[in-house]
Order: structure tokens, then C-alpha cells, then sequence
């Protein structure tokens, strides 16, 4: 990004935070947390309102405007600027500079999906591409920035409870059909229950078997006491991880697993869709196996020998039923340094965006719908017993509960703290690097506090990297997005409390 | 940008220091082109810039302290350590060495202790020329504080650096002492000096001044880069560039262009730039006015050095009057030309006269040369289209308009155009500022000075300055134009004259020039970075009588690194580093004694 | 919301036309010629692409592919007809009719100089690379004598007066080793000041700016505001200064370590190319394996996601392999 504003593009951020990013910005808008619906729904009824939106593409490509038309009617920028904290000349600005952009992209991370309403804070961004036509073009489009190498190509080769590899749907009977007769095998033909269903399905007590392949839901689930009540309550708890997590040592079963981008071969997908190999640098340790090993000797104890195939046997199995991935060899991955999919056959190049049918007239395909989607405060609301929005996320040096991260001697680290204004510090008469009491709905820790001049007044920002030192997930709420499972890590109420001196303070 | 501070924090009155340098509203691009000027305020309100302050001044203009740290810690007169308030930089160049610099750094020893040492808030520090080099010993001395004090010292003693170390003036020579053919016919560019009183506008104007401005708004741009053009005006700053191509390369060129003047007149022997400014500041003025006016820019910049505080009041001075006479504006005298000057001080670094280093000085970076092509008249000033021409040049740009290019190239020779000023100093009778037609001879020159002084024995001629070279006694004859002193191997340079008597060790001069050029070198580039020391160490081993292996070996290896230096350097400095010792060794028994 | 609108999840959407890219920029050719040979490369190219081309390995220092030529080493000057001085092959671009000698004795020497004149003052140890151009200029920094005592606190040193050579030896830039973190050690007595680490520092690929030169001259230093520690200072510790220096002056604490223990062994080393683990864009990690452990790594230049560049994590986060 910092490249592109050398070369003179132009940088907006949206933030409760005023980041890194923010200050390498040209504007910042730092709005109040889990108020994004109301800044681009004001975005949209003012692009509408200035006559910027792009009518061609939307005649050709979309459906819903004149629905969406109305719904954002009453998304004035007065009224954003109220909901969202930031100035309605702000607002305007950014929707005008986003409209009239010959290309602009909307780049975002988990600030925008751990959210109750994670999946209306997207549809909220995609409306505005769809609005502009800021889709479907090269150097336009809408972008998920991954927080994890794979976490991409988990979804692509369908770890979600609704597909099959290449987001091929599991309740698609000729598709199904298709990996049933390749696999020799029946498929359960509803879908699954995404991860906070599990958990819901494990209080009912309809899930009492889970097998957790590199995962450390003891530590990173949102609200902690609740995932170990239930992890603690299944019959059986097998866990294949490279590292002894937190959910390692409850488990009944481990089995220790390579680690799978420098002990394994393999192929990862990164944010930009590109499938990328990782190989094999080092052996594991001994009694340490490769993941497909530890599957294959599982299928076998379970009565079905699926041979000892090599990783690329797998890939090329993969290939043959997944069209979007049919072209990548791995010859041509290594070639190309990685393919974005789509890449349909071996003289497909893989494709730099997508959606560029909704250029073609008519439109290839179903239309791309506008979305009237509402704002929703977060659900863990503000009051006088819990004035503080905690927000959380991560920092440069470190990576989710710190399992992998921990174990290098990083000077930028400084174990957790909660981070706070100095004005708010004043306020509660909190001395920088005091420890205080962090209190929520659902329980409390001990923090030091730093200050932080990247955060407003009302706002404090903790991680989940030091677990061990302070549980942060005690803290978050564990409201749940119906539609995508993800839990609203980004929104607590909170209160800081002084801790009296006979208090034990170690932490 | 996401900048990072260490904790350290900036003191009251350093945050007045910075406050007190004001930033135009409009300077976004431009802002970072006030971290020279803050760090001046910096260095003469507290004497030294200290890391509180150098977070403070970065904040303000959005510059990362590491890079302004590198800004500040590359130019001499700037300290980024804790140093005496009061500082007195004694010159022991080549012409000051000549009269007796050495005495007077071993009285300051004797009274102050060794160079850098602090005694009652006082210290003394050894500087390259300082530019005074017709009244030499030089001293300059600078006393911080909230009054800040800063006075040059022309035939210093160590009763007056005293004197000036403590806050008080010291009368100086009248500057028409600088000026030997004073009151003399025939001089064009010296003709006011010490006749007029250099602050009065009114003066100025009586003495025909502007009236080439309001010929030059008469005739219109076009004609007045013609008349240039047909000047045959070349550069007076040392690379003899035709000024006419210059400018009118650059009329097609994008906007806005810049014009800047390169007074950072730091050639050791070198002080003509220096006498013309403060005698003669609106020229320098009227002269930009007309070149802006002429080649488009809107936006001047004046970089004059450090070392030169009364020439460098003496042009605020004169900018302010102009601002107010309308002579600089939006709108110069009604003709709807907008132009104005911005005054940028350097702060004790050779370098920085070469120009492309001057840009990026100027721009707030450090004082490092870019690499040619492209040229400045294509990608200069904060990467704009931009003219540079020296004091001297630009001064010749009236009489030009006034007597129209033809006249002017009939004076001198066909190549060399004009008359020039020379910068006569070390054993001469009658030291000073001389103005003569090209192509009078080294001995014509020698004469009308006086001739010879000290032992009234020549020994030698250095001609050009430290990137010059030296001519000996049969080398008289020489005319003083570009292309005489280029076939005589040698170069006009600067157009110092410094003539040496046969009582001077010209080993310790070529030892000091050597010297000179490491210290002077930026450090960028690795010929020129390395190759001005290890040339330095082998003139210590051959002045020494200690060659390594022997002393054929030691001047093969001399010949190798001045070729590699002068072929392969970044800049003139580098590649000009060699040639005055080369010179030297070539025409001059210096070293052929062995002890 | 209202879900009137949403396409059926079940049905795979239809293939699309390809993505349009934009042209690549027409680009006129350029003749030149090189070592008598005539060669064509595009408008814009430089002397160095040009003479890489038709396979000419010209020395460079100062140049990496990732970041903007400095041109500061001087060691990739060429003759160039009509110019004056020599002209540098990484920056200077091919104009049409130039005739460019990239082996002549004036070559060969200033570039033979450029590698004594380092090789003096500068510890060229851990610099293979380097070693190499020595060879084959067939340079001999001994010419130069015995190395001077070390200068004292190359930190504090003031720009402009020097105290004379001592005895005319060799000054160099010897002086301690600064550690002051886990992760990398500064070892500037080894530095050539090709200003690579304050480029990959800056913009050319970490905006973080936490070094820049400092000084003036043979004093000249790389630098944080006032030598400020690293851990004070701006450094955001993603070692792409690593990456890019040339001589070891800038090492992974892993390597220094065991260079100091003796253990450090290139010939028992293995690297293999794969993925960074932590985030979603997709860096490559070059992995330097010697006795089944990670050692070093870095990134390779071609790689198209961030051209070798790394952050802290990638860089440096791989000890937990080692350790399990």
C-alpha cells in the first residue's frame, strides 16, 4: 500500500484506532467500533445522492437498487456522523474520493468480521464496489486482507460446513455425486456446523466427539470460561497440533503433527487467491508425523487403507475434482511462484481478479445483488458500569495466543498490557504501567496499562498473544454472527479498575 | 508518515528556537526545506541540537529523526553534542596558513586548551577557509544564546577572537579595503562596491540600479536569454557552463522551475562572491529578478554559506526592501512577474557549493551530490526544472542587458567572455578583489597587485583553489581565460590567484589540501570517500621521507587513486580531489628532497 | 437484510472472461553498443541491463534489483564515448548511439581501486561476493600498508578537522560490534556504506526510516538519531537491512553466534524455498537448514509478493522449530 501512495494513490482508513496505516494515510476516519454499516450505507446514500454511482453497471450487472435506494434514504451523513463518531464532511469526502476513483479497492481485515453482524458489515462494503463498479476491474475490487497464511486455502479446500473443495457445495447432488464416486465414499449431503455452532452443539449435548487439527480454541475462543466448561464436557478430545497448545493438554488424544511450512510439502493460498508450495526444509522431530500420515494411519486403525500418498498425489487427486484449481501442476506452481485460482486448465494463466463477468453484457450469471443491510450497535453495550469499548487485535511481532510466537526473542514485544488514552488514564487517576483490573459481563483480568496516542478517549485495545499472562478472552463476548459463526472479539464493554495495594497483584 | 521518537523531550527554549522559524502555510511539499533553517535557530539559540529538540524539529516538519540526525551531523558548524556556547572556528587553510594560522591555533592552545576543549563556556575549533583570505588569518566566532552573536574576524589576533568570544564586535576593515583598483574606470562589477552604502535601496538606484529590470521587462523574456545567448556568458562558479544554453534549455521545460543562486562561495582562496554581496546586495537581487524573469521561475532560493554572516545580512536586508518596494512579489513594479527570493544559510560544508548537493541541501537532505544525468535544468529542485548560476555570473546579467550581449562578448576572447573577477591572496603585495578582462596574463595580474610579496621570491602559483592547480615561475605567461588555463594544464577554477614565496613548505600546503579534501569529501561515493584519505596518507609517508616500499611506488599508487577518484567519483569534488597535488608533483620539486 | 436478492449458494457461478490486464508500456528499442557488440535493449533500460543482456557480468556493490539504484560504489562504471568520467552501469540508461566499454584498462582500474580502496579500510571477511571481484580485478589492499589504530568512537566523530594519519598507516573503519538486541547484531567495521539497509529501511520497502547516514566523510556512518540503541529507535526488527547487505556487516544473531563458536558450516547447509506461516500475503521464505535446524533466512528477490522483503515474524519467528 505504502508503494502504491509513493506512486500516487491515494489512502482513506477506516479505524477505530489511529494506526500505522492511519498515519501513512492521507485521511483517517476513526470511527466508533462495530458503527461500520452506518459509514458505508451513509457512503452509498451519498454516492447515490451526488449522482456517482455507476448506472451502467448497475442496469447491466446488479439487482436491488431501488430497493437499496430507500433503505439508505435515512443514512444521512448527519446521521453517520453521529452513529460513527467522524465528521460528516469526512464521510462525504471519502465517498466522493471512493466514487470518482478510476480504480479503488476496499481493503479490509477482522476489524470488519469479528462482529455479531460480521457478514452485514461486508455486504455493507460490497454494496459500495457494486454501487461504483469498483468490481471486476483490474486494480479495483474488494479485498479481505488473510490474518493467517492458509486460511484462504482452508476455505478452498472446503474446511467450511457447507463445501467441498473448491467451494463446490456439499448439498449440490451432482457435485456431491462427483467426490462421492472419486472418494468411494458416502458424503453427508446437509451441511455442517460452523465453529461457534459446534460449541453451541456441544452445550445441547449433540457434539461430544471433536478432533481439532491446528486450532488453539482453549485460548482464542471468544469467552473463555464457556469453551473450557466445554471442551471439558466432550466424551473424546483429539488434538493434532505442532506445538502443545493450551487445547493440547486437555485433549485425551495428541497427536503431534509436522510443521506443515517447513516440515511438510504442501501447498498453501494466500490473500490475492495465489496456491503457493511450501516444502520440506527440515525433518521432524522423532514421534513427530506429517499430517497426511497421521490421517492415512487413522483411516487405516478405521478400516480403510487409503495407501501413503505423497502430497502432490493429493494436489493432483484435487485437481481432478476441482475445476478452479485444475491447472495448477506443480510444475506450474513452481514456474509461476503460485497461481491465483481460478486456473481452469494448464495454459490458464490463473486470474489476477475475478468477477469480471458482470462486465460482460449481458451479464455472465447471476446478478450481484445490493444488500439493504442495518446498522446494529455491538452487542456488549456501553453503560455506566461498563463505559469502555475494548477492542482487540494483534501486534506487529506476534501471532494469535502466541503458541509459535512466544518462542523468539522479539524486542518489539513487551507481554500484554491494556493499551488506553492518556486522557482516559487521567480520568481513573492510572499511572502508565500500573496494573488494573480489566472487569467485563463475563469476568475480569489483571493488565498493566500503556498508553497509547492511537486510541480516543473511551477506547482501550488488548491482544490475545500472552494468554498465559492475561486472558483476554475472559473478557470478549462470545455473541456469535448467525451467518458466518464468528464471534464479536472486536466490541467488549469494559471498566478499568484501580487494584487496591493489599491486593496480590502478580500477574 | 508513522514516525517513532525516543523519549527524549525538547526544553522551552528549544521549542522557541523552532517555533521562531517560520513555515508558509502552503509549504506541504516544500516543508521539509525548513529543517536547515530550524537547525540553525537550533544551533544559535542553545548552541548545540540535542535530541529533545531534534524530536521536536521532525515532528514539525515530518521528517524521521534518524534522517534528520543525518542532516545535522553532516555540516560543520552544526553540533550535535554539548559544546560551549561560544565557539570560535580559526581558519588554517592554505592562505591563512600562509600568514601565520598556525601561531595563532597554538595561542588559543596555550589560553583555551586543545582544539574542542571547553574553558569558561569558550572553545576554539580548526576550519577550512572561512573566505577572508585577503586578511588573512581568518577567525570566525559564534556565541549562542537568546542574543545570538556571530562576527568574522578579518587578520585575527588572539586579543580580538577574545573579544568576539565574549559577545563583542570587533571593528573590521572597511570593505574597500578588499578592493585595491577602488575608484578605478572600467570596473562593471565592482564598480559600487565600497562607493555606495550597501543597505540603502535608494543608493542602489541612483547608481542605475533596476534600470536593467525595467529594460529587461521592456524588451520581454525572449530577448533577454537572446541577448545571453549572444553574451557568450559562460559560468564564473568553476565548470565554465554556457549560461545561454542553460536557460534556454530550460524554457521548455515543466513548471514551476526554480532559480537558485549558488553563493556558497567555499573554495579555499575564494572571496569575491563574498565582497560582491556585501557591497553590492540589491545586484545580486536585480540580477535574480532578471534570470527568473527570463527563463519562468517563480521561486528563488539564495544559498549562501555559513561562514559569510555580514553578506548574509546585508541580502535580508536587501530582500526585505525589495519585498516592500515591490522589487520582489506577486505582482514586480505593476509588470504582473511574481518572484521571490528565499534565503537558505548553509552551515559549514564544502560540498554543498557543488550544486546538485546544494539541492539537496536546500531540500533538507544531507549535503550528498546527485548523480548526472539528469541535469538540474531537467529534474532539479524538489524535482522540478531548475537554473543554477553563481553570485559572480549572475551579476554579469545586467551590464548584458544593458549593453546588449554583442558589447559584452567583445571584451576578453572569443571563448572567454567578459571581464572576471580574481581572488588574489598569500604572498602578493597588494591582496584583494581584482576585475579584469579575460585573457590578461598571470603576470599582468601578479603586477597590478603589486607583485610578489613576502620574500618577493615566487615559488609557486596556485591557480583555482584546492581543486585548482599550481603553475610555476615559467608559467606567467598564461592567459587567464578557460581555455588559456586549460592549456597550461591547469583550470581557472574559482579564480583564485595565490601566489606562494620561496620561505612556504609547499608540502605542508599540499599536505593541508589533502586534508582539506577528506574532511570536505561527503562520504558518499567510495573513490572520493576513501581515496581523498589514502591520498593523504601517502603524501604523510612521502613528506615524511618514509615511502612504503619506495618512492616510485608510492606516486604510482598516488597516479592510481587520483585517476580512479577523478574517473570514477560522483561529483567535482572527488574528481577534482587530486589535481592541484598532481600539479604539483608534475611541475614542482616537492618531494624530490628525501630527508 | 433482505435476502430476496441473494443467488442460489448451491449453484457454482459460470466461468467469466479472462481478467483484462493493461498492455505492458510500448517501449521503443534502443541500439547501443558494447564491447564492439551491438546490442538492443528497451528505452529506458540501463547500461547494466543492457551489458547483463548479452551476458556480461558487471560488478556491482551498491545495486540490488529490489531497491533504486544509489549508484554510490562506483565499482559498475563503464567508458562510455564522449564522457568525460566514467558513468555508472546500474543508473545510467542506454541513449541511443552510445558506445560503451565495459573491460578497458581505465575500467578495470578504478573498478580494481574501488575494491583496494574498501578492502583497506573495511573487513571484508564474510563478504564472498566481494572476495570474488578481488580476484578477479586482481586487487591488492595491501598496497596501502598496515592498517592505522582504530579511530576511538567512530559515533562521536565531528564532520570537518581530522587528527593527521599516524605514521601514514591505513585508516579504516574498525570498531566494536554493536548488539543490542536478540534477533541481529550490527557489525559496522565490515560496513562498505552502500546505503542498501537505509533503502530497505525507507521507502523502498520498509517506510519505518529508523537508520540513515550520518556523519561526512571517511566519518560518514550508518546511524539512528544520536546511536541510539536499536530498541529505542524506530526499528521495527523485519531484517530486510539483512537481506540486503553485501558484506555480513548486518547478521542474524544465529549466525554471529556460531561464526564466533566456529560452527557456522555453508558447505553442510541446505536452503529450501516455501511459505511464511504467519499471515495471508504469502511471502517466501528461503530456509538455510544446517544439522536439521534452522540457521538464517531470507527471501528471494524475484518474488513477486514483496521482492524478497520480510517482516519480524517471517524473519525471525521460526526459533519455536528449533526449540521443539
Amino acid at each position: 500500500m505504502l508503494k502504491g501512495i509513493h506512486n500516487g494513490a491515494r489512502l482513506f482508513v477506516v479505524d477505530p484506532r489511529r494506526t500505522s496505516s492511519a498515519q501513512c494515510a492521507e485521511k483517517w476516519l476513526g470511527l466508533h467500533v462495530g458503527t461500520d454499516i452506518a459509514l458505508a450505507n451513509a457512503m452509498a446514500r451519498e454516492i447515490i445522492a451526488a449522482g456517482l454511482e455507476n448506472r451502467s453497471f448497475i442496469e447491466n450487472a446488479t439487482s436491488g437498487f431501488e430497493d437499496f435506494r430507500r433503505h439508505v434514504q435515512k443514512y444521512t451523513l448527519d446521521y453517520a456522523a453521529k452513529i460513527c463518531g467522524v465528521p460528516a464532511a469526512a464521510v462525504r469526502e471519502l465517498a466522493h474520493a471512493y466514487a470518482r476513483a478510476d480504480r479503488a479497492q476496499i481493503c479490509w481485515t477482522l476489524g470488519i468480521t469479528e462482529h455479531h453482524n460480521a457478514v452485514d458489515n461486508v455486504l455493507a462494503l460490497i454494496n459500495l464496489g457494486v454501487l461504483t463498479g469498483h468490481v471486476g476491474t483490474y486494480g479495483s475490487g474488494l479485498n479481505p486482507l488473510r490474518g493467517q497464511n492458509n486460511v484462504q486455502g482452508g476455505g478452498d479446500m472446503g474446511a467450511l460446513p457447507d463445501r467441498l473443495p473448491g467451494f463446490q457445495h456439499v448439498e449440490n447432488d451432482e457435485l456431491r455425486g462427483k467426490f462421492e464416486k472419486t472418494w468411494d465414499a458416502k458424503i453427508p449431503p446437509k451441511k455442517g456446523w460452523h465453529l461457534s455452532g459446534m460449541f453451541d452443539a456441544m452445550e445441547r449435548g449433540e457434539l461430544k466427539a471433536l478432533y481439532v487439527m491446528g486450532e488453539n480454541p482453549a485460548n482464542s475462543e471468544a469467552d473463555q470460561h464457556r469453551t473450557t466448561k466445554l471442551l471439558d464436557g466432550l466424551d473424546i478430545l483429539v488434538v493434532q497440533d505442532m506445538l502443545m497448545s493450551k487445547t493440547a493438554e486437555m485433549a485425551d488424544v495428541v497427536f503431534p503433527a509436522a510443521a506443515g511450512w517447513c516440515e511438510s510439502e504442501g501447498t498453501v493460498t494466500n490473500s490475492e487467491r495465489r496456491v503457493q508450495r511450501v516444502r520440506r526444509a527440515l525433518p521432524p522431530p522423532s514421534g513427530v508425523r506429517d499430517d497426511i500420515e497421521i490421517l492415512c494411519h487413522l483411516a487405516r486403525r478405521m478400516g480403510r487403507d487409503l495407501g501413503n500418498p505423497s502430497a502432490e498425489e493429493l494436489w493432483n487427486e484435487l485437481r481432478s475434482l476441482s475445476p478452479m484449481h485444475a491447472g495448477m501442476s506443480y510444475t506450474r506452481l513452481e514456474q509461476m511462484h503460485g497461481i491465483q485460482w481460478p486456473c481452469y486448465d494448464e495454459n490458464h494463466p490463473g486470474e489476477q481478479y475475478l468477477h469480471g463477468r458482470l462486465w460482460a453484457r449481458p451479464v455472465i450469471g447471476p446478478r450481484a445483488p445490493l444488500c439493504c443491510v442495518e446498522y446494529e450497535p455491538p452487542l456488549d453495550v456501553l453503560d455506566d458500569e461498563f463505559p469502555i469499548r475494548l477492542t482487540t487485535g494483534r501486534r506487529l511481532d506476534s501471532y494469535n495466543t502466541g503458541v509459535q510466537t512466544s518462542r523468539y526473542a522479539s524486542p518489539l514485544r513487551h507481554g500484554e498490557t491494556i493499551d488506553i488514552s492518556a486522557q482516559d488514564a487521567e480520568k481513573y487517576g492510572i499511572q502508565e504501567g500500573e496494573t488494573v483490573r480489566v472487569v467485563s459481563r463475563r469476568g475480569s483480568v489483571l493488565a498493566p496499562v500503556r498508553f497509547d496516542p492511537g486510541l480516543r478517549p473511551g477506547l482501550a485495545f488488548m491482544t490475545l498473544h500472552f494468554p498465559d499472562q492475561v486472558a483476554t478472552n475472559e473478557l470478549t463476548i462470545d455473541a456469535v454472527d448467525p451467518k458466518s459463526g464468528t464471534s464479536e472479539f472486536k466490541a467488549s464493554a469494559v471498566r478499568i479498575e484501580k487494584v487496591r495495594k493489599t491486593e496480590p497483584v502478580a500477574v | 508518515m508513522d514516525l517513532h521518537f525516543t523519549d527524549a523531550e525538547v526544553t522551552a527554549d528549544e521549542k522557541a528556537a523552532v517555533d521562531g522559524v517560520s513555515i508558509p502555510a502552503n509549504a506541504n511539499g516544500t516543508r521539509r526545506s525548513y529543517l536547515l533553517p530550524i537547525l540553525h535557530a537550533l544551533q544559535n539559540h542553545i548552541g548545540w541540537i540535542s535530541p529533545g529538540a531534534l524530536n521536536y524539529a521532525s515532528r514539525a516538519l515530518d521528517v524521521p529523526p534518524a534522517e534528520a540526525f543525518g542532516v545535522a551531523d553532516f555540516y560543520g558548524l552544526f553540533s550535535t553534542r554539548p559544546q560551549p556556547p561560544a565557539v570560535a572556528h580559526i581558519c588554517d587553510d592554505i592562505a591563512c596558513k600562509a600568514k601565520g594560522a598556525e601561531k595563532l591555533c597554538s595561542e588559543l592552545e596555550k589560553s583555551h586548551g586543545p582544539e574542542g576543549s571547553s574553558k569558561d563556556g569558550e572553545t576554539w575549533r580548526r576550519s577550512p577557509c572561512l573566505g577572508l583570505c585577503e586578511h588573512a588569518p581568518a577567525a570566525l566566532v559564534h556565541s549562542a544564546g537568546k542574543q545570538h552573536f556571530e562576527q568574522s574576524l578579518a587578520s585575527a589576533k588572539t586579543e580580538s577572537i577574545r573579544t568576539a568570544l565574549q559577545g563583542t564586535a570587533v571593528p573590521q576593515p572597511a570593505l574597500a579595503a578588499s578592493v585595491p583598483q577602488l575608484g578605478q574606470p572600467g570596473l562593471k562589477l565592482l564598480r559600487r562596491i565600497a562607493q555606495i552604502n550597501p543597505e540603502s535601496l535608494d543608493d542602489y538606484r541612483a547608481t542605475g540600479g533596476f534600470v536593467a529590470l525595467r529594460r529587461a521587462f521592456a524588451i520581454g523574456p525572449g530577448a533577454v536569454v537572446r541577448e545571453v545567448v549572444e553574451s557568450k556568458l559562460v559560468g564564473r562558479g568553476g565548470a565554465a557552463f554556457p549560461c545561454g544554453q542553460k536557460w534556454t534549455s530550460i524554457l521548455t521545460a515543466a513548471r514551476p522551475r526554480y532559480l537558485v543562486c549558488n553563493a556558497d562561495e567555499s573554495e579555499p582562496g575564494t572571496f569575491k562572491d563574498r565582497v560582491l554581496m556585501e557591497g553590492d546586495p540589491y545586484a545580486v537581487i536585480e540580477s535574480m529578478i532578471i534570470a527568473a524573469f527570463a527563463t519562468g521561475c517563480e521561486q528563488g532560493y539564495l544559498y549562501i554559506r555559513g561562514e559569510y554572516p555580514l553578506a548574509r545580512r546585508r541580502l535580508e536586508h536587501a530582500i526585505r526592501e525589495c519585498r516592500i518596494r515591490s522589487f520582489l512579489g506577486d505582482n514586480i513594479l505593476g509588470h504582473g512577474v511574481r518572484f521571490d527570493i528565499e534565503l537558505r544559510v548553509g552551515a559549514g560544508a564544502y560540498i554543498c557549493g557543488e550544486e546538485t548537493a546544494m539541492l539537496n541541501s536546500i531540500e533538507g537532505h544531507r549535503g550528498e551530490p546527485r548523480n548526472k544525468p539528469p541535469f538540474p535544468t531537467q529534474v532539479g529542485l524538489f524535482g522540478q526544472p531548475t537554473i543554477i548560476q553563481n553570485v559572480e555570473t549572475l551579476l554579469n546579467v545586467p551590464y548584458i542587458i544593458m549593453e546588449g550581449g554583442k558589447a559584452f562578448a567583445a571584451v576578453g576572447t572569443e571563448r572567454s567572455t567578459g571581464t572576471k573577477l580574481f581572488c588574489l591572496s598569500g604572498h602578493v603585495a597588494k591582496p584583494g578583489v581584482y576585475e579584469v578582462p579575460f585573457g590578461t596574463t598571470l603576470r599582468q595580474l601578479l603586477n597590478l597587485a603589486g607583485g610578489v610579496g613576502g620574500s618577493g621570491k615566487l615559488q609557486a602559483v596556485l591557480i583555482g583553489g584546492a581543486a585548482g592547480a599550481f603553475l610555476g615561475s615559467k608559467d606567467l605567461d598564461t592567459p587567464l581565460t578557460f581555455e588559456g588555463t586549460r592549456a597550461a594544464g591547469a583550470t581557472l577554477g574559482s579564480a583564485v590567484v595565490m601566489p606562494f614565496d620561496d620561505t612556504v613548505d609547499l608540502r605542508q600546503i599540499l599536505l593541508r589540501i589533502a586534508s582539506f579534501f577528506r574532511d570536505e569529501s561527503c562520504g558518499q561515493c567510495v573513490p572520493c570517500r576513501v581515496g581523498t584519505v589514502r591520498q593523504e596518507e601517502i603524501l604523510h609517508r612521502l613528506a615524511a621521507g618514509k615511502p612504503l616500499g619506495s618512492r616510485p611506488n608510492e606516486l604510482v599508487l598516488l597516479k592510481e587513486v587520483g585517476q580512479a577518484m577523478r574517473d570514477a567519483s560522483i561529483c567535482g569534488l572527488g574528481q577534482t580531489a587530486s589535481s592541484a597535488i598532481e600539479s604539483a608533483l608534475a611541475r614542482l620539486p616537492v618531494f624530490e628532497d628525501k630527508r | 437484510m433482505s435476502t430476496q436478492n441473494a443467488p442460489d449458494m448451491k449453484t457454482p457461478v459460470p466461468r467469466g472472461p479472462l481478467p483484462i490486464l493493461p498492455p505492458p508500456r510500448p517501449r521503443r528499442m534502443v541500439e547501443i553498443s558494447i564491447d564492439g557488440k551491438a546490442v538492443s535493449v528497451p528505452e529506458g533500460s540501463t547500461l547494466l541491463q543492457a551489458a547483463r543482456s548479452i551476458g556480461i557480468d558487471t560488478p556491482t556493490l551498491c545495486f540490488l534489483e529490489n531497491l533504486t539504484p544509489v549508484n554510490v560504489c562506483r565499482i559498475c562504471v563503464v567508458e562510455v564515448e564522449g564522457s568525460r568520467m566514467l558513468v555508472p552501469a546500474c543508473s545510467r540508461q542506454a541513449e541511443p548511439g552510445m558506445v560503451v566499454k565495459t573491460d578497458s584498462e581505465r575500467v578495470r582500474l578504478s573498478r580494481r581501486l574501488v575494491l583496494e580502496l574498501l578492502a583497506s579500510s573495511v573487513d571484508v571477511s564474510t563478504a564472498p561476493q566481494f572476495q570474488e571481484y578481488m580476484k578477479r580485478y586482481g586487487a591488492q589492499p595491501e598496497r596501502f600498508g598496515d592498517a592505522a589504530r582504530p579511530a576511538g568512537n567512530r559515533d562521536a566523530a565531528q564532520p570537518g578537522h581530522h587528527h593527521a594519519p599516524e605514521n601514514g598507516n591505513a585508516a579504516t573503519v574498525a570498531q566494536p560490534v554493536k548488539i543490542d538486541n536478540d534477533l541481529y547484531v550490527r557489525d559496522y567495521g565490515k560496513c562498505i556504506l552502500c546505503y542498501k539497509c537505509v533503502e530497505a529501511c525507507g521507502v523502498d520497502a520498509q517506510n519505518t526510516f529508523a537508520i540513515a547516514v550520518a556523519g561526512r566523510g571517511f566519518t560518514a556512518r550508518i546511524s539512528t538519531e544520536y546511536d541510539a540503541p536499536l530498541t529505542d529507535s524506530a526499528c521495527v526488527y523485519c531484517g530486510n537491512c539483512i537481506g540486503v547487505c553485501p558484506t555480513g556487516a548486518l547478521m542474524f544473531k544465529s549466525e554471529y553466534v556460531m561464526r564466533r563458536a566456529g560452527t557456522w558450516d555453508e558447505s553442510k547447509q541446505t536452503r529450501a524455498d516455501t511459505i511464511c506461516p504467519y499471515c495471508g500475503v504469502g511471502c517466501t521464505l528461503t530456509l538455510q537448514v544446517q544439522d536439521e535446524k534452522i540457521v538464517k533466512v531470507t527471501s528471494p528477490l524475484d518474488q513477486q509478493i514483496t521482492n524478497g522483503h520480510l517482516c519480524i515474524k517471517g524473519r525471525f519467528g521460526w526459533e519455536w522449530v528449533n526449540k521443539k
